[in-house]
C-alpha cells in the first residue's frame, strides 16, 4: 500500500496526523506531511492508512491498495 | 531603536470610515416561510436550527431572505462545498451577515484578515499566523488549560446544579485567547461583550453595531501600546513585529487580526463545549461510555463537532450570476452552513444520529477550503481538555431542567444556557 498528499488540496486539518501519527507529520504552518519514504506504507498500518484518508474533510490523503495483475506486474487502485 | 508610531493615532483609525459602508433596512417580525423569509436571528432557529436546516435541505435546498438585504442559505453538503471553494464568484470581505456590508473598495483584504480576505492576499495574510496555530505550537497551553479546568470544576463544589456553558464553557476559551494574545485574564468578562456586540446584536440598528464595535477597537488599541511599552512574546507581539512585503503590518491589519482571533476564538469553542455537554447530559449510555472508554473520547469529540458544528461563515456574491438555479444579486449574503451540511445524508452515513464511534467523519466543522479555520488545533486541544476535565471530575451530570436550555441564535451556534445537575 502506498500513501500520498495532495498539496493543492491539503489545507491542515491535521486529520491525518492526528490519528495515523507514524505516517503523517506536520509543517511548520500545519500542512500534511509524509513520514514514510516513499509513501509505502509498512505492513500493519494499512487501516491507519485507511482511517486517515476517510477523515480528511478536503479529501487531500490518497491511499493505493496494490494489486497483484495476473502477470505479476505490481499496479495500483486508486482510491 | 525606532518608535513604532502606528499606533499614534486614535482607535477610530484602526477601521475603516463607517460612513463608506452600505445599509439595509433592518427587518425583524416573525418568519413566514422558512424558505423565503428565512432569519438565523429568530428564536425558533437557537431553538430548533437542526431541525429548519432538514426541511429545507428535502423541500429547497437554496432557502432566501429578503431580510439583511438579501441572503442565500444553502443547506446541502454539495452546495455548502462549492461556496467554501468558490471565492472568485462569493467574497469573505465580510463574514458575520447583518445589514451592514462594509465598503468593496475594503477586498482582498477585509477587516480582519485573513478570515475577511480573498486571494492573492488571503495567502499571505494567513501564513503570517499559520506557525502560531500548529498542533505543535498550540500543545503548550494544554498544561495550562488542564490546570484552569480543574479549578473551574474545583469552584463548583457543594452545589447540585451549575450552568455548564456559563460556569464552565464559557471560561475556557476566554482563558486562551488572554494568554495567547497577552491581554489581562482578569478582563475576560469584557471579551463576552465584544463576543456578544459582533456576532448577536445584528438585527440592532447599524449606528448602534459600528458604536459598539468602537469599544471592542479602543480595548485593543490600549493593549497594542502596552505592548509597544512591555515588548512580549505573544501573539500580539507577533503581529506588532510581523512584515508583509517587505513592510509591518498597517495599523488596521494588527488590531483587525487581534479582533478576529478574539472574538472567533471564544465564542465558538464555547459552543462546542457546551453542545458536547449538552449532548453527554442527555445522553446517559454516552456519558457513561466516555467515561469508561477515555480513549474514545478523541473520536467523540470529532461527532460532537459534526452534530454539533458550531459556525456558520458568511459570504458575499462578487457579481449578479446564476448559481445552481437560483438567481443570486451582487451583494447578496450567503450563509455558509457548516451545521447543515454536516447533516446531509447524502454526505454521511446515519447523519441524524450522533453516534460517539463514528469511525468515518468527513465533517466540515472547521470549513473547507483555503478559510478552514486557523485555530482548529487549538480549539479541538480545548475540546478535549475541557471535556476530558468534566468527564473524570464530574462523571454523573444530567440536564437539571431541559426546559430551561437556551440555545444561540445568529451565526455561531450553541448553548448559552445549561442547567445541569451535579450532585
Amino acid at each position: 500500500m502506498r500513501i500520498s498528499i495532495d498539496p493543492s488540496l491539503c489545507q491542515g486539518h491535521g486529520r491525518c496526523y492526528d490519528l495515523a501519527p507514524d505516517l503523517f507529520g506536520e509543517d511548520g504552518e500545519g500542512y500534511a506531511t509524509l513520514l514514510v519514504p516513499g509513501g509505502e506504507v509498512p505492513a500493519g498500518e494499512e487501516d491507519d492508512a485507511r482511517l486517515a484518508a476517510d477523515n480528511c474533510p478536503e479529501a487531500a490523503v490518497l491511499v493505493y491498495e496494490e494489486t497483484v495483475a495476473g502477470d505479476g506486474v505490481v499496479g495500483e487502485a486508486a482510491p | 531603536m525606532t518608535v513604532d508610531d502606528r499606533f499614534a493615532a486614535g482607535a477610530d483609525a484602526l477601521r475603516a470610515d463607517p460612513a463608506l459602508s452600505t445599509f439595509s433596512e433592518v427587518v425583524t417580525g416573525p418568519v413566514t416561510d422558512w424558505a423565503t423569509d428565512f432569519s438565523h436571528t429568530a428564536e425558533e432557529w437557537a431553538q430548533d436550527a437542526i431541525g429548519i436546516w432538514d426541511d429545507l435541505r428535502q423541500r429547497c435546498p437554496i432557502a432566501h431572505t429578503e431580510r439583511f438585504g438579501g441572503a442565500w442559505l444553502p443547506t446541502r453538503y454539495e452546495d455548502v462545498a462549492a461556496v467554501a471553494y468558490d471565492t472568485e464568484h462569493f467574497s469573505s470581505r465580510a463574514i458575520i451577515a447583518s445589514n451592514v456590508r462594509p465598503p468593496r473598495s475594503l477586498a482582498p483584504v477585509g477587516t480582519a484578515p485573513p478570515i475577511s480576505s480573498d486571494p492573492p492576499f488571503h495567502h499571505d495574510a494567513r501564513t503570517l499566523l499559520l506557525p502560531a496555530f500548529t498542533r505543535t505550537a498550540v500543545s503548550r497551553y494544554e498544561e495550562s488549560t488542564r490546570a484552569f479546568c480543574h479549578s473551574l470544576v474545583d469552584a463548583l463544589a457543594g452545589r447540585d446544579v451549575v450552568d455548564a456553558a456559563a460556569d464552565y464553557a464559557q471560561h475556557v476559551p476566554v482563558r486562551v485567547m488572554a494568554d495567547l494574545l497577552g491581554f489581562p485574564p482578569e478582563d475576560g468578562p469584557r471579551f463576552r461583550h465584544f463576543v456578544e456586540n459582533a456576532l448577536e446584536g445584528i438585527d440592532l440598528p447599524p449606528e448602534e453595531r459600528l458604536a459598539r464595535s468602537s469599544h471592542l477597537f479602543e480595548y485593543l488599541l490600549v493593549q497594542i501600546r502596552d505592548h509597544l511599552e512591555h515588548p512580549r512574546e505573544d501573539l500580539t507581539g507577533h503581529l506588532l513585529q510581523a512584515e508583509l512585503y517587505g513592510r509591518r503590518l498597517e495599523p488596521a491589519h494588527v488590531a483587525g487580526t487581534m479582533a478576529l482571533l478574539l472574538i472567533a476564538g471564544i465564542d465558538t469553542t464555547w459552543s462546542a463545549i457546551g453542545a458536547s455537554l449538552w449532548h453527554l447530559a442527555g445522553h446517559p449510555d454516552d456519558r457513561r461510555r466516555l467515561v469508561a472508554e477515555p480513549e474514545l473520547r478523541a473520536t467523540a469529540v470529532e461527532e460532537f463537532l459534526r452534530a454539533y458544528a458550531p459556525v456558520t461563515m458568511a459570504r458575499l456574491v462578487t457579481e449578479d450570476l446564476t448559481w445552481r438555479g437560483v438567481q443570486m444579486k451582487a451583494e447578496d449574503w450567503v450563509l455558509l452552513s457548516f451545521p447543515a451540511a454536516n447533516r446531509d445524508p447524502a454526505r454521511f452515513e446515519r447523519a441524524d444520529e450522533v453516534l460517539v464511534d463514528r469511525q468515518v467523519n468527513r465533517h466540515a466543522a472547521f470549513g473547507l477550503g483555503i478559510h478552514r479555520c486557523v485555530g482548529s488545533h487549538l480549539a479541538r486541544m480545548e475540546l478535549r481538555v475541557a471535556l476530558d476535565v468534566w468527564l473524570d471530575r464530574v462523571p454523573e451530570f444530567t440536564l437539571a431542567d431541559p426546559d430551561a436550555v437556551r440555545w444561540s441564535t445568529g451565526q455561531i451556534r450553541g448553548p448559552r444556557t445549561l442547567p445541569v445537575r451535579i450532585g
